[in-house]
């Protein structure tokens, strides 16, 4: 039956092209339980429906092949029969199928993507959303930091999420689903690495121009290396070895970066962008727009919007030595 | 097809019918024409101009993405566009299409009137759709075109996030063009339960007829919350009020709400019409009557029913109660059995029957198929952890565009070709219309399919761009490679049309050996449709010899002709019953002048300059005084 091939070579079509992109943002390359289980759900479904298009096109193709037969396979052409076959196949099978997909999956498998009970998980942290980067508090530390979320791997960590402004959606497809970050509404969800690596995510909710760069990513380290991340992030910044370190301090302090940034360890105390205590020890700019490297990160300070267009960051008017000494500072912000 | 000259009595009561009814031709005719006919047209060339628009506006979204960081468009101006696609297609394309074109040429042919029930009215609807469109695209001239996607989230719409004029046009324009709906909606309930002819009881009345009752009781429920919701945010966006002001106790989630209660019915209203004309189609071509007919009917009826309990599966990823989303999504589990029965239904019908593989056929069956992958992978949705997890996804991007695209438009176009040759009396090109259909069902297929799989692994809609290097690089560019074939496909089903039109063979009164009433009278049916009115004795009244041979006798007898003036018989609501005859109103000015006014007002509203406004208001009741002021003319 060459509709059979055809749907098997569908079938494997779609599986070799989605495993063939198979990124760190791919929700079939799953990295914790409750990831996994959606997956096998992904998976199981789709058979399901391979299944129930293959009989119904099977159908068409017999009309197609021979238009003039006035029965159909098996059943015959008695009006009864027939009006017995759509019964059984359009009410009958539906519903049990239906039955079983209810129960496996919103039954079943909903609990394992449940928000989880918070004395349940090891630790939280709390991610808030604004346009467009993602600020990331770990409670009873002072550490905050954006876009690049740590935590030590193979440990359940309870995700509290809320929006600065509008509604965006705080997603990592391999950790588990995503669920929305809503103004003055708190959501929860867990998330669990089964593995050291880094997982990435992206805003799941339209919020505006810069909708599609803000994207954040969870670096699942080890017990140890977490612990010594957090305590390096929760320190003040350290302070600026160099005399044009401390010159670029002065600039940033008396420029407008201060009304916006907060420094730990020194005046700054904005709250508009991103904490920029420890900002060299992130490895992106701009919710993962541009590496953080020397170049793009002077280029984000005397024109983020040409690097990201519409970001709520102002051009910064600022002379040559000014920003070669800024960027010196923030280089030695680690 | 070669026709007899009627008898000369039948012909002197024709003559006399056709001079009744005539509407005078030029653009004055047009202006103040009530012909539900003419109507039609004026949507149907009105929702294809949008289509293209909305179409334009995809192939930009596309051609933006046919590869990462791809800059054919700044970010606000891709915002503006997929807005606009989408705002586009739903209301100024896809419903105005089905409900306004093939709604009021079809359904007073099929249910043997004259016009519909309120013709004014009618006229009014299409001149207030035209003006609240325009409206709408005039946002595009300055370049403040709705940004904030078509379900238009707040806070994002609010004041303080989108400060421009952009969102004003969005919600003015849809709270203007859903004054045309739902007035349309209302005459297409009274016309068909007052107006069908009598012996047409409701188990007789075509399932087209019947996905047109349902989908416009759908309408009547479903576009209140919208306009609230739009209310609610145009008030707190020039007023200041604080309906969706979380700091001030307002709530964001009540937009959500409000939004879906309406956006969801709104799939069903959009797809209905479309199982309605595969229901007119398959028979015809298939020569057999439909399998399970009250079944499909009764199907029909539940989906519009129970499409208003599932909102909430559009919101699973909102930190909703679970029992909340289960009891929803169990809803929408459950709205897939009337979906199933139709499809096993309709491919029953194919199989059983003799199905000759014309050209609207094959559209049909594409609807078919693509309808299923559309209706699976909604089964799919309904499975709450999968939702939250590829919800706002390029998955949705495909399932959606299964439904609207392969479950809407494709029987649309089936059904052009269908009518074709009933509206201009010529032909299409049946070698052209296949190879056509195979273009545009390969396109759609290869623009919509890899974004399921694009979504799987892990690609947000909504994104002017992409970075490289997560694998969504050859489902983006086979997508838009796509996009182009399914143009080509399109625009060949357009030169069909404008070469059949022209050089088209003429096609007779019923060349495809249709079922119900249209096919009755000539091609292009006259200005009164029927030359007396039809006796109907099942659902399937063209396959009833006797009864269409009465009427030729009785058109000679003078029964049932009214002749007498602008008339059309009402009739009981059940079983159809003559009950009496109605006086109708011939052409008039005042539709289009209230169209006029009313787009004044919504003018003003947008520049807030309200007293201006408000004298626009009064302006538009004094045009009503003068519609009411003379009661339809006997002629």
């Amino acid at each position: 039956m060459p509709l059979w091939r055809a749907a098997w070579l569908s079938f494997t079509l779609v599986g070799t092209l989605a495993l063939s992109g198979c990124g760190q943002q791919s929700t079939l390359d799953p990295h914790s339980e409750p990831a996994r289980q959606i997956e096998t759900l992904w998976w199981v479904m789709l058979v399901g429906s391979v299944i129930a298009f293959g009989g119904a096109c099977y159908l068409l193709v017999i009309a197609w092949r021979r238009p003039e037969r006035t029965g159909l396979p098996v059943v015959g052409d008695s009006p009864r029969a027939i009006e017995a076959t759509v019964a059984v196949f359009g009410i009958a099978i539906p519903v049990v199928a239906l039955i079983a997909l209810f129960v496996y999956s919103n039954v079943s498998v909903i609990q394992a993507t449940e928000p989880p009970a918070p004395e349940e998980t090891a630790m939280t942290i709390e991610v808030t959303g604004s346009q467009w980067w993602w600020q990331v508090r770990y409670p009873g530390t002072p550490a905050i930091t954006a876009n690049e979320i740590h935590i030590p791997v193979n440990t359940r960590v309870n995700i509290v999420t809320e929006a600065e402004d509008v509604i965006h959606s705080f997603w990592i497809p391999q950790l588990n689903r995503k669920v929305d970050s809503l103004p003055g509404k708190p959501n929860r969800v867990e998330i669990f690495a089964d593995e050291p690596g880094r997982y990435l995510g992206s805003c799941a909710e339209f919020c505006g121009v810069q909708h599609a760069q803000m994207d954040v990513a969870v670096y699942a380290d080890t017990p140890e290396r977490f612990r010594a991340w957090l305590d390096n992030q929760a320190r003040p910044r350290p302070t600026p070895p160099t005399p044009l370190a401390r010159k670029g301090e002065q600039v940033f302090l008396s420029k407008q970066c201060a009304s916006c940034h907060t420094i730990r360890g020194t005046s700054a105390r904005g709250e508009v962008g991103p904490d920029l205590t420890h900002l060299k020890s992130r490895e992106t700019l701009g919710a993962l727009t541009i590496p953080n490297r020397k170049g793009y990160l002077a280029g984000w300070v005397i024109d983020p919007q040409t690097m990201k267009e519409g970001t709520k960051m102002p051009a910064l008017d600022i002379t040559g030595p000014e920003l070669q000494a800024l960027v010196e500072y923030l280089e030695r912000l680690r | 097809m070669a026709t007899v000259a009627p008898p000369p009595a039948a012909q002197r009561r024709l003559d006399r019918l056709e001079r009744i009814w005539k509407e005078p031709s030029g653009l004055v005719g047009w202006l103040t024409t009530l012909d539900h006919k003419r109507i039609g047209i004026l949507y149907f060339f009105t929702s294809l101009a949008f289509f293209a628009a909305g179409g334009i506006e995809a192939l930009i979204i596309r051609t933006q993405l046919i590869g990462p960081n791809g800059g054919l468009v700044s970010p606000e101006a891709y915002d503006q566009i997929m807005t606009m696609h989408g705002v586009t297609m739903v209301f100024l394309a896809v419903i105005p299409m089905q409900i306004g074109a093939f709604g009021n040429y079809l359904l007073p042919l099929m249910i043997g009137a004259r016009d519909m029930a309120f013709p004014r009215l009618n006229a009014l609807s299409y001149w207030i759709f035209l003006a609240s469109g325009l409206f709408i695209y005039s946002s595009m001239v300055g370049g403040t075109a709705p940004n904030a996607g078509w379900f238009n989230y707040v806070p994002l719409a609010s004041r303080q996030y989108a400060p421009g004029p952009n969102i004003d046009f969005y919600t003015l324009g849809l709270i203007f063009t859903g004054i045309a709906t739902s007035a349309t909606a209302i005459n297409f309930i009274v016309t068909i339960f007052k107006l069908r002819a009598p012996g047409m009881s409701l188990n007789r009345m075509p399932l087209f007829a019947f996905a047109i009752l349902a989908v416009s009781f759908a309408l009547v429920f479903a576009l209140p919350p919208l306009t609230v919701a739009l209310t609610f945010l145009e008030l707190d966006r020039a007023l200041g009020l604080h309906f969706f002001d979380v700091a001030l106790g307002g709530d964001t989630l009540l937009w959500q709400h409000l939004f879906w209660v309406f956006g969801h019915p709104e799939v069903y209203i959009i797809i209905l019409p479309a199982f309605g004309i595969a229901t007119a189609i398959i028979p015809t071509f298939c020569e057999r009557k439909m399998v399970a007919f009250p079944l499909v009917a009764l199907a029909e009826i539940l989906v519009a029913f129970i499409g208003f309990g599932v909102w909430a599966h559009h919101m699973l990823a909102v930190g909703l109660a679970t029992v909340t989303t289960i009891y929803f999504t169990a809803a929408s589990m459950i709205i897939v059995i009337p979906s199933s029965i139709q499809l096993f239904a309709w491919t029953t019908t194919i199989v059983t029957g003799k199905p000759r593989f014309q050209t609207p056929l094959l559209w049909i069956i594409g609807f078919i198929v693509l309808f299923m992958i559309g209706g699976l992978t909604g089964i799919m949705l309904a499975a709450i952890p999968f939702d939250q997890q590829v919800h706002d996804t390029y998955f949705i991007v495909g399932h959606f565009h299964y439904v609207i695209f392969g479950a809407a438009v494709f029987p649309v176009i089936g059904g052009i070709y269908f009518w074709f040759p009933k509206v201009t009396g010529r032909m299409y090109d049946e070698r052209l219309g296949k190879l056509s259909f195979w273009v545009t069902f390969a396109g759609m297929n290869l623009t919509f399919f890899p974004m399921h799989i694009l979504g799987l692994i892990g690609m947000p809609r909504r994104q002017y761009t992409y970075p490289a290097g997560l694998g969504w690089e050859f489902s983006n560019l086979l997508e838009t490679l796509g996009a182009y074939l399914l143009a080509v496909g399109l625009l060949m089903v357009v030169a069909n049309l404008i070469r059949s039109y022209r050089r088209g063979a003429p096609a007779g009164d019923d060349p495809f050996g249709g079922d119900t009433l249209e096919w009755s009278v000539s091609s292009p049916p006259p200005s009164y449709n029927f030359p007396s009115i039809p006796k109907v004795s099942s659902p399937y009244p063209m396959w009833d010899r006797e009864d269409r041979d009465s009427d030729a006798k009785r058109l000679e007898e003078g029964e049932a002709v009214l002749e007498g003036g602008h008339e059309t018989p009402a009739s009981t609501v059940l079983d159809a019953d003559w009950d009496e005859i109605l006086d109708m109103p011939s052409q008039s000015w005042t539709p289009f002048l209230i169209s006029v006014t009313l787009l004044g007002m919504f003018t003003m509203l947008l520049l807030q300059h309200y007293v201006v406004a408000l004298g626009f208001a009064v302006l538009t009741g004094l045009v009503l005084a003068a519609w009411h002021w003379k009661e339809p003319q006997v002629a």
